[in-house]
Protein backbone atom coordinates (compact mmCIF):
# COMPACT_ATOMS: atom_id res chain seq x y z
CA UNK A 1 0.00 0.00 0.00
CA UNK A 2 1.24 3.47 -0.83
CA UNK A 3 0.05 5.00 2.42
CA UNK A 4 0.28 8.79 2.50
CA UNK A 5 1.47 10.34 5.77
CA UNK A 6 -2.09 11.54 6.49
CA UNK A 7 -3.64 8.15 5.83
CA UNK A 8 -3.02 7.14 9.43
CA UNK A 9 -5.41 9.85 10.65
CA UNK A 10 -8.96 8.52 10.80
CA UNK A 11 -12.11 10.55 10.22
CA UNK A 12 -14.30 11.00 13.28
CA UNK A 13 -18.02 10.31 13.53
CA UNK A 14 -20.07 11.80 16.36
CA UNK A 15 -23.73 12.20 17.30
CA UNK A 16 -25.89 15.31 17.16
CA UNK A 17 -28.59 13.85 19.40
CA UNK A 18 -30.93 11.51 17.53
CA UNK A 19 -31.43 14.08 14.74
CA UNK A 20 -28.13 13.79 12.90
CA UNK A 21 -24.56 12.61 12.90
CA UNK A 22 -21.40 14.47 12.05
CA UNK A 23 -18.59 13.09 9.92
CA UNK A 24 -15.31 14.99 10.16
CA UNK A 25 -12.40 14.43 7.78
CA UNK A 26 -9.03 14.18 9.50
CA UNK A 27 -6.68 17.16 9.63
CA UNK A 28 -7.27 20.84 10.21
CA UNK A 29 -6.02 22.53 7.05
CA UNK A 30 -9.42 22.85 5.29
CA UNK A 31 -7.86 21.82 1.97
CA UNK A 32 -9.92 22.15 -1.22
CA UNK A 33 -9.05 18.56 -2.22
CA UNK A 34 -10.52 17.30 1.06
CA UNK A 35 -13.62 19.45 0.50
CA UNK A 36 -14.05 18.00 -3.00
CA UNK A 37 -14.08 14.53 -1.41
CA UNK A 38 -16.68 15.80 1.10
CA UNK A 39 -18.86 16.91 -1.86
CA UNK A 40 -18.52 13.41 -3.34
CA UNK A 41 -19.40 11.81 0.02
CA UNK A 42 -22.45 14.11 0.34
CA UNK A 43 -23.70 13.04 -3.08
CA UNK A 44 -23.32 9.36 -2.11
CA UNK A 45 -24.71 9.50 1.46
CA UNK A 46 -27.61 11.72 0.39
CA UNK A 47 -29.04 8.68 -1.40
CA UNK A 48 -29.12 6.43 1.69
CA UNK A 49 -32.64 5.66 2.95
CA UNK A 50 -32.07 6.74 6.60
CA UNK A 51 -30.57 10.10 5.49
CA UNK A 52 -32.85 13.08 4.99
CA UNK A 53 -30.15 15.59 4.03
CA UNK A 54 -26.39 15.36 3.56
CA UNK A 55 -25.05 18.82 4.40
CA UNK A 56 -21.38 19.67 3.75
CA UNK A 57 -19.55 21.84 6.30
CA UNK A 58 -15.88 22.79 6.30
CA UNK A 59 -14.12 19.47 5.60
CA UNK A 60 -17.01 17.71 7.35
CA UNK A 61 -20.49 16.43 6.55
CA UNK A 62 -23.67 16.35 8.61
CA UNK A 63 -26.22 13.63 7.85
CA UNK A 64 -29.66 14.49 9.19
CA UNK A 65 -31.78 11.41 9.80
CA UNK A 66 -35.11 10.74 8.12
CA UNK A 67 -35.31 7.95 10.71
CA UNK A 68 -32.47 7.38 13.21
CA UNK A 69 -31.19 3.79 12.91
CA UNK A 70 -31.47 1.57 16.01
CA UNK A 71 -27.92 0.33 15.42
CA UNK A 72 -25.33 2.92 14.44
CA UNK A 73 -22.49 0.59 13.39
CA UNK A 74 -23.94 -0.08 9.94
CA UNK A 75 -24.14 3.54 8.79
CA UNK A 76 -20.77 4.30 10.40
CA UNK A 77 -19.14 1.45 8.49
CA UNK A 78 -20.77 2.56 5.25
CA UNK A 79 -19.60 6.15 5.84
CA UNK A 80 -16.00 5.13 6.46
CA UNK A 81 -16.00 2.91 3.36
CA UNK A 82 -17.59 5.61 1.20
CA UNK A 83 -15.01 8.13 2.47
CA UNK A 84 -12.13 5.78 1.69
CA UNK A 85 -13.51 5.36 -1.84
CA UNK A 86 -14.43 9.03 -2.38
CA UNK A 87 -12.60 10.73 -5.24
CA UNK A 88 -12.44 14.55 -5.35
CA UNK A 89 -15.56 15.89 -7.11
CA UNK A 90 -14.42 19.03 -8.93
CA UNK A 91 -17.41 21.37 -8.98
CA UNK A 92 -16.71 24.44 -11.09
CA UNK A 93 -19.19 27.26 -10.77
CA UNK A 94 -19.08 30.96 -11.50
CA UNK A 95 -16.85 33.72 -10.11
CA UNK A 96 -18.59 36.55 -8.22
CA UNK A 97 -16.81 39.78 -7.24
CA UNK A 98 -17.80 41.66 -4.07
CA UNK A 99 -16.71 45.27 -3.41
CA UNK A 100 -15.73 45.61 0.28
CA UNK A 101 -15.35 48.62 2.58
CA UNK A 102 -12.82 47.55 5.21
CA UNK A 103 -12.75 49.04 8.72
CA UNK A 104 -14.72 51.96 10.19
CA UNK A 105 -18.16 51.47 11.73
CA UNK A 106 -18.82 48.51 9.43
CA UNK A 107 -15.62 46.74 10.56
CA UNK A 108 -15.70 47.08 14.35
CA UNK A 109 -13.42 44.10 15.04
CA UNK A 110 -10.66 44.94 12.53
CA UNK A 111 -8.59 46.21 15.50
CA UNK A 112 -8.97 42.80 17.18
CA UNK A 113 -7.60 41.09 14.08
CA UNK A 114 -4.70 43.60 14.05
CA UNK A 115 -4.04 42.86 17.72
CA UNK A 116 -4.21 39.10 17.30
CA UNK A 117 -2.23 38.73 14.06
CA UNK A 118 0.28 41.55 14.59
CA UNK A 119 -0.35 42.64 10.98
CA UNK A 120 -1.15 46.23 9.98
CA UNK A 121 -4.57 47.22 8.59
CA UNK A 122 -3.07 47.50 5.10
CA UNK A 123 -1.46 44.07 5.33
CA UNK A 124 -4.74 42.54 6.49
CA UNK A 125 -6.70 44.17 3.65
CA UNK A 126 -4.06 43.10 1.11
CA UNK A 127 -3.97 39.50 2.31
CA UNK A 128 -7.78 39.30 2.60
CA UNK A 129 -8.54 40.72 -0.86
CA UNK A 130 -5.90 38.80 -2.83
CA UNK A 131 -7.17 35.18 -2.96
CA UNK A 132 -9.98 33.62 -4.92
CA UNK A 133 -12.24 32.02 -2.31
CA UNK A 134 -14.00 28.79 -3.30
CA UNK A 135 -17.49 28.34 -1.75
CA UNK A 136 -17.07 25.16 0.33
CA UNK A 137 -20.53 24.97 1.85
CA UNK A 138 -23.67 26.89 2.75
CA UNK A 139 -24.82 27.24 6.34
CA UNK A 140 -25.23 29.55 9.31
CA UNK A 141 -28.23 31.40 7.84
CA UNK A 142 -30.13 31.53 4.53
CA UNK A 143 -27.69 32.07 1.66
CA UNK A 144 -24.53 32.27 3.79
CA UNK A 145 -21.37 30.79 2.23
CA UNK A 146 -18.45 29.20 4.00
CA UNK A 147 -15.32 29.96 2.04
CA UNK A 148 -11.99 28.19 1.74
CA UNK A 149 -8.72 29.80 0.80
CA UNK A 150 -8.11 32.42 3.51
CA UNK A 151 -4.49 33.33 4.20
CA UNK A 152 -3.73 31.45 7.45
CA UNK A 153 -1.86 34.51 8.79
CA UNK A 154 -5.29 36.21 9.14
CA UNK A 155 -6.69 33.50 11.43
CA UNK A 156 -8.23 35.08 14.54
CA UNK A 157 -10.19 33.16 17.20
CA UNK A 158 -13.94 33.51 17.35
CA UNK A 159 -15.12 36.01 19.96
CA UNK A 160 -15.40 34.90 23.58
CA UNK A 161 -19.03 36.00 23.66
CA UNK A 162 -21.04 36.11 20.40
CA UNK A 163 -22.24 39.52 19.20
CA UNK A 164 -26.05 39.61 19.40
CA UNK A 165 -26.55 41.32 16.05
CA UNK A 166 -24.30 42.05 13.08
CA UNK A 167 -25.76 43.46 9.85
CA UNK A 168 -26.19 41.69 6.51
CA UNK A 169 -23.18 42.22 4.25
CA UNK A 170 -20.70 42.03 7.16
CA UNK A 171 -17.35 40.53 6.09
CA UNK A 172 -15.84 38.61 8.98
CA UNK A 173 -13.12 36.23 10.17
CA UNK A 174 -13.75 33.32 12.55
CA UNK A 175 -10.78 31.09 13.31
CA UNK A 176 -9.12 30.20 9.98
CA UNK A 177 -12.27 31.03 7.97
CA UNK A 178 -13.79 34.12 6.39
CA UNK A 179 -17.31 34.85 5.13
CA UNK A 180 -20.03 37.42 4.41
CA UNK A 181 -23.29 37.65 6.38
CA UNK A 182 -26.34 37.32 4.16
CA UNK A 183 -28.72 38.95 6.67
CA UNK A 184 -28.73 40.61 10.09
CA UNK A 185 -28.23 38.29 13.06
CA UNK A 186 -25.99 37.04 15.87
CA UNK A 187 -22.39 36.00 15.18
CA UNK A 188 -19.28 34.94 17.04
CA UNK A 189 -16.96 36.10 14.26
CA UNK A 190 -14.80 39.23 13.96
CA UNK A 191 -16.35 41.74 11.54
CA UNK A 192 -13.69 43.55 9.48
CA UNK A 193 -15.72 45.20 6.73
CA UNK A 194 -18.94 45.28 4.74
CA UNK A 195 -20.35 44.71 1.30
CA UNK A 196 -23.79 44.96 -0.29
CA UNK A 197 -25.09 41.92 -2.13
CA UNK A 198 -28.31 39.90 -1.98
CA UNK A 199 -27.44 36.28 -1.33
CA UNK A 200 -30.87 34.77 -0.84
CA UNK A 201 -34.39 34.98 -2.28
CA UNK A 202 -36.89 32.31 -1.19
CA UNK A 203 -38.94 32.95 -4.35
CA UNK A 204 -36.05 31.84 -6.59
CA UNK A 205 -35.14 28.26 -7.41
CA UNK A 206 -32.58 27.63 -6.04
CA UNK A 207 -33.15 30.29 -3.37
CA UNK A 208 -29.43 30.82 -2.66
CA UNK A 209 -27.29 32.97 -5.01
CA UNK A 210 -24.19 30.82 -4.57
CA UNK A 211 -23.54 27.12 -4.19
CA UNK A 212 -20.56 24.90 -3.43
CA UNK A 213 -18.07 25.16 -6.29
CA UNK A 214 -18.71 28.87 -7.00
CA UNK A 215 -15.89 31.33 -6.27
CA UNK A 216 -15.82 34.72 -4.51
CA UNK A 217 -13.33 37.55 -4.85
CA UNK A 218 -13.23 40.58 -2.50
CA UNK A 219 -12.38 43.85 -4.26
CA UNK A 220 -11.15 46.71 -2.05
CA UNK A 221 -13.60 49.57 -2.43
CA UNK A 222 -12.31 51.60 0.49
CA UNK A 223 -10.25 51.23 3.67
CA UNK A 224 -11.32 53.27 6.69
CA UNK A 225 -8.53 53.53 9.27
CA UNK B 1 -60.56 35.37 10.53
CA UNK B 2 -58.43 36.00 13.59
CA UNK B 3 -57.41 39.55 14.48
CA UNK B 4 -54.40 40.08 16.74
CA UNK B 5 -55.36 42.58 19.46
CA UNK B 6 -52.09 42.53 21.45
CA UNK B 7 -49.18 44.90 20.80
CA UNK B 8 -45.60 43.61 20.39
CA UNK B 9 -46.53 40.09 21.36
CA UNK B 10 -43.59 38.23 19.70
CA UNK B 11 -46.09 35.59 18.66
CA UNK B 12 -45.25 33.76 15.42
CA UNK B 13 -46.90 31.33 13.01
CA UNK B 14 -45.20 27.92 13.24
CA UNK B 15 -45.68 24.36 12.07
CA UNK B 16 -43.41 21.41 12.86
CA UNK B 17 -40.55 23.02 10.95
CA UNK B 18 -38.81 23.29 7.61
CA UNK B 19 -36.86 20.24 6.52
CA UNK B 20 -34.79 19.78 3.38
CA UNK B 21 -33.49 23.35 3.09
CA UNK B 22 -30.26 23.00 5.10
CA UNK B 23 -28.33 22.91 1.81
CA UNK B 24 -29.19 26.60 1.35
CA UNK B 25 -28.32 27.55 4.92
CA UNK B 26 -31.96 27.53 6.04
CA UNK B 27 -32.56 26.20 9.56
CA UNK B 28 -35.63 24.31 10.67
CA UNK B 29 -37.60 26.89 12.71
CA UNK B 30 -40.93 25.38 13.82
CA UNK B 31 -42.74 25.16 17.16
CA UNK B 32 -40.59 25.32 20.31
CA UNK B 33 -43.01 22.72 21.71
CA UNK B 34 -43.76 20.48 18.72
CA UNK B 35 -45.77 18.05 20.89
CA UNK B 36 -48.19 20.78 21.92
CA UNK B 37 -48.58 21.96 18.33
CA UNK B 38 -49.13 18.44 16.97
CA UNK B 39 -51.58 17.57 19.76
CA UNK B 40 -53.59 20.75 19.21
CA UNK B 41 -53.85 19.89 15.54
CA UNK B 42 -54.93 16.30 16.28
CA UNK B 43 -57.66 17.61 18.58
CA UNK B 44 -59.06 19.55 15.63
CA UNK B 45 -58.70 16.74 13.12
CA UNK B 46 -55.92 18.67 11.34
CA UNK B 47 -52.72 17.29 9.90
CA UNK B 48 -50.24 17.23 12.84
CA UNK B 49 -48.03 19.62 10.86
CA UNK B 50 -50.69 22.31 10.31
CA UNK B 51 -49.63 25.85 11.22
CA UNK B 52 -50.66 27.44 14.52
CA UNK B 53 -49.87 30.59 16.50
CA UNK B 54 -47.08 30.22 19.07
CA UNK B 55 -47.56 32.69 21.93
CA UNK B 56 -44.57 33.36 24.22
CA UNK B 57 -45.61 36.68 25.82
CA UNK B 58 -48.74 37.35 27.85
CA UNK B 59 -51.36 38.68 28.09
CA UNK B 60 -52.31 37.90 24.48
CA UNK B 61 -55.65 38.60 22.85
CA UNK B 62 -57.30 37.83 19.53
CA UNK B 63 -60.79 38.52 18.18
CA UNK B 64 -62.57 36.05 15.90
CA UNK B 65 -64.08 37.49 12.73
CA UNK B 66 -66.00 34.28 12.04
CA UNK B 67 -67.12 31.14 13.86
CA UNK B 68 -64.12 28.86 14.29
CA UNK B 69 -63.14 25.67 16.13
CA UNK B 70 -59.91 26.17 18.08
CA UNK B 71 -57.69 24.16 20.42
CA UNK B 72 -55.38 25.69 23.03
CA UNK B 73 -52.33 23.64 24.03
CA UNK B 74 -48.95 24.27 25.61
CA UNK B 75 -48.83 26.52 28.66
CA UNK B 76 -51.94 26.68 30.86
CA UNK B 77 -52.55 30.39 30.71
CA UNK B 78 -55.98 30.85 32.30
CA UNK B 79 -57.59 31.39 28.92
CA UNK B 80 -60.98 33.05 28.58
CA UNK B 81 -63.34 33.29 25.65
CA UNK B 82 -65.02 36.61 26.44
CA UNK B 83 -65.74 35.95 30.13
CA UNK B 84 -65.90 32.17 30.03
CA UNK B 85 -62.82 30.33 31.43
CA UNK B 86 -61.42 27.66 29.11
CA UNK B 87 -59.71 24.41 30.00
CA UNK B 88 -56.15 23.91 28.75
CA UNK B 89 -55.56 21.28 26.03
CA UNK B 90 -59.22 21.51 25.00
CA UNK B 91 -61.27 22.08 21.84
CA UNK B 92 -63.78 24.93 21.85
CA UNK B 93 -65.96 26.70 19.34
CA UNK B 94 -65.36 30.41 19.11
CA UNK B 95 -68.17 32.56 17.72
CA UNK B 96 -67.87 35.60 15.52
CA UNK B 97 -66.92 38.67 17.58
CA UNK B 98 -65.68 36.74 20.60
CA UNK B 99 -62.33 37.71 22.18
CA UNK B 100 -59.87 35.07 23.36
CA UNK B 101 -57.57 36.22 26.18
CA UNK B 102 -54.50 34.31 27.34
CA UNK B 103 -53.07 35.27 30.73
CA UNK B 104 -49.74 34.61 32.40
CA UNK B 105 -49.01 30.84 32.46
CA UNK B 106 -49.62 29.10 35.76
CA UNK B 107 -47.76 26.18 37.26
CA UNK B 108 -49.05 22.61 37.47
CA UNK B 109 -46.99 21.08 40.27
CA UNK B 110 -43.31 21.33 39.37
CA UNK B 111 -44.15 22.10 35.77
CA UNK B 112 -44.53 25.63 34.53
CA UNK B 113 -44.68 26.09 30.77
CA UNK B 114 -44.05 29.33 28.94
CA UNK B 115 -45.58 29.03 25.47
CA UNK B 116 -49.18 28.53 24.40
CA UNK B 117 -50.36 27.28 21.01
CA UNK B 118 -53.52 28.56 19.41
CA UNK B 119 -54.46 25.91 16.86
CA UNK B 120 -57.31 26.53 14.44
CA UNK B 121 -59.46 24.26 12.28
CA UNK B 122 -57.55 23.48 9.10
CA UNK B 123 -54.47 25.32 10.35
CA UNK B 124 -53.42 28.95 9.93
CA UNK B 125 -53.71 29.69 6.22
CA UNK B 126 -50.36 31.18 5.21
CA UNK B 127 -48.38 30.13 2.13
CA UNK B 128 -45.81 27.36 2.50
CA UNK B 129 -42.32 28.67 1.68
CA UNK B 130 -39.59 26.13 0.96
CA UNK B 131 -41.92 23.41 2.22
CA UNK B 132 -43.06 24.93 5.52
CA UNK B 133 -45.38 27.56 7.02
CA UNK B 134 -42.99 28.26 9.91
CA UNK B 135 -41.71 31.80 10.31
CA UNK B 136 -38.02 32.09 9.34
CA UNK B 137 -37.20 35.22 11.33
CA UNK B 138 -33.56 35.48 10.21
CA UNK B 139 -34.45 35.09 6.54
CA UNK B 140 -37.66 37.15 6.93
CA UNK B 141 -39.85 34.65 5.08
CA UNK B 142 -42.47 32.04 5.92
CA UNK B 143 -45.21 32.41 8.55
CA UNK B 144 -47.10 35.72 8.34
CA UNK B 145 -44.99 37.99 6.10
CA UNK B 146 -41.77 36.50 7.49
CA UNK B 147 -42.09 38.25 10.85
CA UNK B 148 -43.60 38.11 14.34
CA UNK B 149 -47.28 39.05 14.57
CA UNK B 150 -48.32 42.63 15.33
CA UNK B 151 -51.40 44.30 16.65
CA UNK B 152 -53.96 44.53 13.84
CA UNK B 153 -52.66 41.57 11.84
CA UNK B 154 -55.47 39.39 10.48
CA UNK B 155 -54.94 35.68 9.89
CA UNK B 156 -57.26 33.17 8.29
CA UNK B 157 -58.00 29.56 9.17
CA UNK B 158 -57.92 27.04 6.33
CA UNK B 159 -61.24 25.45 7.50
CA UNK B 160 -63.43 28.15 9.10
CA UNK B 161 -66.86 27.38 10.54
CA UNK B 162 -67.78 24.97 13.32
CA UNK B 163 -69.39 21.61 13.72
CA UNK B 164 -66.86 19.90 11.48
CA UNK B 165 -64.56 18.58 14.20
CA UNK B 166 -66.68 18.74 17.36
CA UNK B 167 -65.69 20.43 20.60
CA UNK B 168 -65.83 20.00 24.36
CA UNK B 169 -63.05 17.45 24.73
CA UNK B 170 -59.32 17.51 25.35
CA UNK B 171 -56.10 15.71 26.19
CA UNK B 172 -53.95 15.20 29.27
CA UNK B 173 -50.82 17.32 28.63
CA UNK B 174 -47.61 15.33 28.04
CA UNK B 175 -45.90 17.17 30.90
CA UNK B 176 -48.32 15.29 33.19
CA UNK B 177 -48.41 12.06 31.16
CA UNK B 178 -44.61 11.88 30.71
CA UNK B 179 -43.08 13.97 33.51
CA UNK B 180 -39.29 14.23 33.81
CA UNK B 181 -37.71 15.88 36.81
CA UNK B 182 -34.57 15.67 38.90
CA UNK B 183 -34.85 16.83 42.51
CA UNK B 184 -38.03 18.69 41.63
CA UNK B 185 -36.42 20.55 38.72
CA UNK B 186 -37.54 19.97 35.08
CA UNK B 187 -34.93 17.82 33.37
CA UNK B 188 -33.88 16.98 29.81
CA UNK B 189 -31.88 14.03 28.58
CA UNK B 190 -28.64 14.74 26.73
CA UNK B 191 -26.45 12.65 24.41
CA UNK B 192 -22.77 13.61 24.69
CA UNK B 193 -21.36 15.22 21.51
CA UNK B 194 -17.95 15.32 19.79
CA UNK B 195 -16.13 17.67 22.19
CA UNK B 196 -17.58 16.24 25.43
CA UNK B 197 -14.21 14.64 26.23
CA UNK B 198 -12.41 17.96 25.80
CA UNK B 199 -13.91 19.29 29.00
CA UNK B 200 -12.23 18.82 32.37
CA UNK B 201 -13.61 16.05 34.53
CA UNK B 202 -14.77 18.63 37.08
CA UNK B 203 -16.62 20.56 34.37
CA UNK B 204 -18.35 17.44 33.06
CA UNK B 205 -19.40 16.49 36.58
CA UNK B 206 -20.67 20.00 37.20
CA UNK B 207 -22.69 19.93 33.98
CA UNK B 208 -24.69 16.88 35.12
CA UNK B 209 -24.87 17.78 38.81
CA UNK B 210 -25.72 21.47 38.56
CA UNK B 211 -28.86 23.47 38.01
CA UNK B 212 -28.81 25.69 34.93
CA UNK B 213 -30.61 28.99 34.91
CA UNK B 214 -32.23 30.11 31.68
CA UNK B 215 -31.01 33.68 31.32
CA UNK B 216 -32.87 36.67 29.91
CA UNK B 217 -30.70 36.43 26.74
CA UNK B 218 -32.68 33.38 25.68
CA UNK B 219 -35.06 33.22 22.75
CA UNK B 220 -36.15 31.04 19.84
CA UNK B 221 -32.56 31.08 18.51
CA UNK B 222 -30.93 29.74 21.64
CA UNK B 223 -31.09 29.43 25.40
CA UNK B 224 -28.08 30.98 27.10
CA UNK B 225 -27.62 29.18 30.39
CA UNK B 226 -25.92 30.32 33.60
CA UNK B 227 -24.25 27.94 36.04
CA UNK B 228 -20.84 26.53 36.82
CA UNK B 229 -18.14 27.71 34.37
CA UNK B 230 -17.26 24.86 31.97
CA UNK B 231 -13.59 24.59 31.16
CA UNK B 232 -12.01 22.81 28.22
CA UNK B 233 -8.80 20.97 29.08
CA UNK B 234 -7.42 22.01 25.68
CA UNK B 235 -9.16 24.90 23.91
CA UNK B 236 -9.95 23.96 20.30
CA UNK B 237 -10.67 26.15 17.29
CA UNK B 238 -13.22 24.25 15.25
CA UNK B 239 -14.11 24.04 11.59
CA UNK B 240 -17.70 25.09 10.93
CA UNK B 241 -20.08 22.16 10.71
CA UNK B 242 -23.77 21.35 10.65
CA UNK B 243 -25.66 21.49 13.94
CA UNK B 244 -29.28 20.84 14.94
CA UNK B 245 -31.70 22.28 17.51
CA UNK B 246 -30.74 20.87 20.90
CA UNK B 247 -26.96 21.09 20.42
CA UNK B 248 -25.29 22.50 23.54
CA UNK B 249 -22.41 24.74 22.46
CA UNK B 250 -19.88 26.14 24.88
CA UNK B 251 -18.25 29.41 23.75
CA UNK B 252 -14.87 30.20 25.37
CA UNK B 253 -16.68 32.13 28.12
CA UNK B 254 -17.65 28.73 29.56
CA UNK B 255 -21.43 29.26 29.77
CA UNK B 256 -23.40 26.91 27.52
CA UNK B 257 -25.87 27.92 24.81
CA UNK B 258 -28.53 25.40 23.78
CA UNK B 259 -29.51 25.82 20.13
CA UNK B 260 -33.28 26.14 19.78
CA UNK B 261 -35.68 26.08 16.80
CA UNK B 262 -34.46 29.25 15.08
CA UNK B 263 -30.84 28.19 15.55
CA UNK B 264 -28.34 28.46 12.75
CA UNK B 265 -27.96 25.19 10.87
CA UNK B 266 -24.18 25.32 11.40
CA UNK B 267 -21.71 26.51 13.98
CA UNK B 268 -18.18 26.31 15.21
CA UNK B 269 -18.17 26.38 19.00
CA UNK B 270 -17.29 23.14 20.83
CA UNK B 271 -20.28 20.91 21.56
CA UNK B 272 -20.72 19.28 24.93
CA UNK B 273 -23.87 17.36 24.04
CA UNK B 274 -27.31 17.52 22.44
CA UNK B 275 -30.67 17.67 24.20
CA UNK B 276 -32.42 14.68 22.66
CA UNK B 277 -35.20 15.28 20.13
CA UNK B 278 -37.76 13.70 22.49
CA UNK B 279 -37.02 16.22 25.27
CA UNK B 280 -36.50 19.41 23.30
CA UNK B 281 -40.15 20.41 23.86
CA UNK B 282 -39.53 20.37 27.62
CA UNK B 283 -36.70 22.88 27.24
CA UNK B 284 -38.72 24.89 24.70
CA UNK B 285 -41.36 25.35 27.41
CA UNK B 286 -38.92 26.27 30.22
CA UNK B 287 -39.52 29.91 31.20
CA UNK B 288 -36.76 32.54 31.29
CA UNK B 289 -35.40 32.71 34.84
CA UNK B 290 -36.29 29.09 35.61
CA UNK B 291 -33.76 26.32 36.24
CA UNK B 292 -33.29 23.00 34.48
CA UNK B 293 -31.15 19.89 34.95
CA UNK B 294 -29.53 17.56 32.43
CA UNK B 295 -29.48 13.76 32.49
CA UNK B 296 -26.91 11.76 30.52
CA UNK B 297 -28.58 9.38 28.04
CA UNK B 298 -27.40 6.53 25.85
CA UNK B 299 -28.33 6.14 22.18
CA UNK B 300 -30.82 3.41 23.06
CA UNK B 301 -32.44 5.50 25.79
CA UNK B 302 -32.70 8.46 23.42
CA UNK B 303 -34.35 6.30 20.76
CA UNK B 304 -36.72 4.76 23.33
CA UNK B 305 -37.72 8.27 24.42
CA UNK B 306 -38.33 9.22 20.78
CA UNK B 307 -40.55 6.17 20.34
CA UNK B 308 -42.41 7.01 23.55
CA UNK B 309 -43.06 10.51 22.23
CA UNK B 310 -44.40 9.16 18.93
CA UNK B 311 -46.48 6.57 20.81
CA UNK B 312 -48.00 9.33 22.95
CA UNK B 313 -48.99 11.23 19.79
CA UNK B 314 -50.38 8.08 18.13
CA UNK B 315 -52.38 7.38 21.28
CA UNK B 316 -53.73 10.93 21.34
CA UNK B 317 -54.76 10.62 17.69
CA UNK B 318 -56.51 7.31 18.40
CA UNK B 319 -58.39 8.68 21.43
CA UNK B 320 -59.54 11.79 19.57
CA UNK B 321 -60.79 9.72 16.63
CA UNK B 322 -62.56 7.27 18.95
CA UNK B 323 -64.25 10.13 20.77
CA UNK B 324 -65.32 11.76 17.52
CA UNK B 325 -66.75 8.50 16.14
CA UNK B 326 -68.75 7.88 19.31
CA UNK B 327 -70.07 11.43 19.16
CA UNK B 328 -71.15 10.97 15.56
CA UNK B 329 -72.92 7.71 16.44
CA UNK B 330 -74.81 9.21 19.40
CA UNK B 331 -75.80 12.32 17.48
CA UNK B 332 -79.51 12.54 16.65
Amino acid sequence: MNALPSAAAQPSISLLGTSALLFEAPGHDMALGTQQRIWALAREAGRWPEVREAVPGMNNLMLSFAQPPRVLEDIETRLRAAWAAAQPLPLEGRVVELPVVYGGDAGPHLADVVAHTGLSVDEIVERHSTPLYPVYALGSHPGYCYLGGMDPRLATPRRKVPVLSIPGGAVSIGGAQTGVSASTGPSGWNTIGSTSMHFFDPAQDPPALLQPGDTLRFRVEKVIR
Amino acid sequence: MIEILSASALATVQDLGRVGALQWGVGTSGAMDPLALAAGNLLLGNDANAAAIEVPVFPFQVRFGADLAIALTGADCAARLDDVPLLPWWVVEARVGQVLSLGVPRAAGHWRASRAYLCVAGGVDVPAVLGSRSTQLRGAFGGHEGRALRQGDVLCAAAPGIGRCGSGFGLLPPALAMPLQLDGVPAMRVLPAAEYGHYTEASRAAFWAGEWKITAQSDRYGYRLAGAALEAANPVEMRSHGIVPGVIQVPPGGQPIVQMRDAQPSGGYPKLGTVIEADLWRLGQAPIGSRVRFIEATWDEALDAREQMHAWLADARRLVELHRRQRARSAP
